[in-house]
């Protein structure tokens, strides 16, 4: 079943001339149980997508659903929030209570479910994001990733068939992203929910099951992350950086080596051992 | 700075920190009443009991509930220097010079309201001393639920309160980080006079207060987000209940409050 639908999107934030636009005629759709990637340069447009989603922005034009819900109907709002859950960049900046259990319940008390029920969705939800220890602690103390996993464990604790990733690594240091993207790569294989991952990391993007890259408003790239990998040209046209293994494999290129491009660690590590042992004979 | 614990909570496993946050503000309040109500120091001294009993039992060292008193000593001392030399009592002067006169009365009354004074202050920081700022907020939110009858938004206060809480030690973290910045620029906060002072605290000012304001506009998404809608249909997870400790609060302050009665019954008042 198809969990979101765009069809002809188009935002901008003021009622400005034409290339105001912050989208333009943007149509995609994403898959229930998917894992999708939306890359793009800082103002590309992809934050936006994720807040249209949610309905927390209105597009000027175009139609968005969710779940076969539209999205402009304000009776669906509610359940749209209740189905889309959304991690922000800044984990300070989306936490409502000074006590791991609070926050997390906050979610669902909104939504008025049972206080038995709100007790066994905190357990569920911080078991799934390996938080269970800190639950009566306060978040000030904890590292960037495990305040990022409490922010994914109050999203969970709604039940979100999707959940959207803003840029929710980009403030983390190395470590704590791998903590994120753990987190979520295990709910979308086990928990079977649908992720999306908007980042500018390139390395994320490689674990998706499919990539959509965004530039000024529009998407220009579409497929599987180690295809549009391969299209080193044009992604530096769109101002995003390379994986570090790609970035490797074309430098060793143009030094005049023969290896192929490519996005896997295992893969560059034979090719070069091949070229060498060429060498030696 | 950073470890800076808002307001003065004395983490411990006690008694009376596992009262129920409505039970020890029902019991401060009837305990403030009961030091007005007392007229005399035998009132005083039953309440002073109640005092040192509800210390030995919250495991708080006395030296950490005597400093909160550090606070007002100068108000204490002022209040008690013009009572001396203002209280008009009868009969002659104990001292007589130029237009002062002192009489015994006004020094016993000036005695009098600084045991007073001492046993509000100490009382008050018992609660803040065994009760986290985050579970008085749950006690004022459910005590004050009464009010929620006459259209108080009291679940939205509440909220308010705690989220102030929340982002205390964030934006403590914040103004550091900004205060060195502009050390790194050269701005100097320690020298010069007060105004010069008050000035260069300024360029912190401002910074903090938009990037307060940032910071809320995205809390107001991550909510959103989170399905907020006010407080209609919404249910609350945390519940506080009355256990026998609290029982014996009661107790407690019964006694206190019936000591404090008879002896202001059998004895005269002092003033």
């Amino acid at each position: 079943m198809q969990a979101i639908n765009f069809e002809n999107v188009k935002f901008s934030y003021s009622d400005a001339e034409e290339n105001a636009f912050a989208l333009r005629d943007v149509s995609f759709s994403v898959e229930e149980g998917e894992f999708l990637a939306i890359l793009g340069h800082n103002g590309s447009g992809k934050s936006t997508l994720a807040r249209l989603i949610n309905k927390l922005l209105e597009p000027d034009e175009g139609k968005i659903t969710v779940f076969g819900m539209d999205v402009s109907d304000p009776k669906n709002t509610f359940e749209v929030r209740k189905s889309v859950g959304i991690v922000f960049q800044n984990p300070d900046n989306q936490m409502v209570a000074s006590i791991v259990e609070d926050d997390v319940a906050f979610g669902p008390e909104n939504i008025g479910v049972e206080r038995e029920e709100i007790g066994r969705r905190i357990d569920y939800a911080l078991d799934a994001v390996g938080m269970q220890a800190f639950r009566h602690g306060t978040p000030t103390r904890l590292s960037g990733g495990q305040k990022q996993r409490i922010a994914i464990a109050g999203v969970l604790a709604i039940k979100p068939k999707i959940i959207i990733m803003d840029e929710s690594t980009a403030m983390l240091d190395p470590r704590g992203r791998k903590e994120v993207m753990d987190v979520v790569l295990k709910l979308n294989k086990e928990e079977k929910l649908t992720v999306i991952m908007i980042t500018h990391f390139m390395e994320e993007a490689l674990l998706a099951d499919r990539a959509i890259v965004m530039n000024r408003g529009e998407i220009v790239m579409q497929g599987a992350p180690k295809e549009i990998f391969s299209r080193e040209e044009d992604l530096e046209t769109y101002n995003l950086t390379l994986p570090a293994v790609s970035a490797i494999s074309k430098a060793l290129r143009a030094g005049g080596m023969d290896v192929q491009a490519t996005v896997s660690l295992e893969e560059l590590a034979k090719e070069i051992e091949e070229c060498v042992s060429k060498r030696k004979i | 700075m950073k470890d800076v614990t808002f307001g003065q909570y004395y983490p411990a496993e006690s008694f009376v920190h596992k009262c129920d946050p409505r039970m020890k503000i029902i019991f401060l309040i009837a305990y403030i009443v009961a030091i007005f109500v007392a007229t005399n120091f035998y009132g005083l001294a039953v309440c002073f009991l109640g005092l040192v009993v509800t210390v030995v039992f919250s495991k708080v060292p006395f030296k950490s509930v005597l400093r909160s008193v550090k606070g007002v000593l100068f108000l204490l001392v002022f209040t008690a220097v013009l009572n001396v030399f203002f209280y008009k009592g009868s009969g002659d002067p104990l001292l007589h010079w130029k237009f002062i006169n002192i009489y015994k009365e006004g020094i016993y009354y000036s005695i009098f309201l600084i045991c007073r004074l001492f046993l509000l202050v100490m009382g008050s920081s018992i609660l803040t001393l065994t009760t986290t700022p985050v579970s008085l907020t749950d006690g004022l939110e459910s005590l004050l639920y009464v009010f929620k009858l006459m259209r108080l938004p009291i679940h939205e206060l509440a909220l308010i309160m705690s989220i102030a809480l929340r982002f205390i030690p964030t934006l403590m973290d914040e103004t550091e980080r900004i205060m060195n910045a502009q050390k790194a620029r050269g701005a100097d906060f320690e020298s010069g006079s007060l105004v010069k002072r008050a000035k260069a605290l300024i360029p912190i000012l401002i910074p903090l207060l938009i990037s307060s304001f940032r910071r809320a506009e995205e809390l107001g998404d991550a909510m959103d987000a989170r399905c907020y809608s006010g407080s209609k249909e919404r249910t609350k997870y945390k519940k506080l209940t009355f256990t026998w400790r609290d029982a014996v609060c009661l107790l407690l302050i019964a006694l206190i409050l019936t000591g404090v009665i008879l002896f202001k019954v059998f004895f005269a008042a002092l003033v």
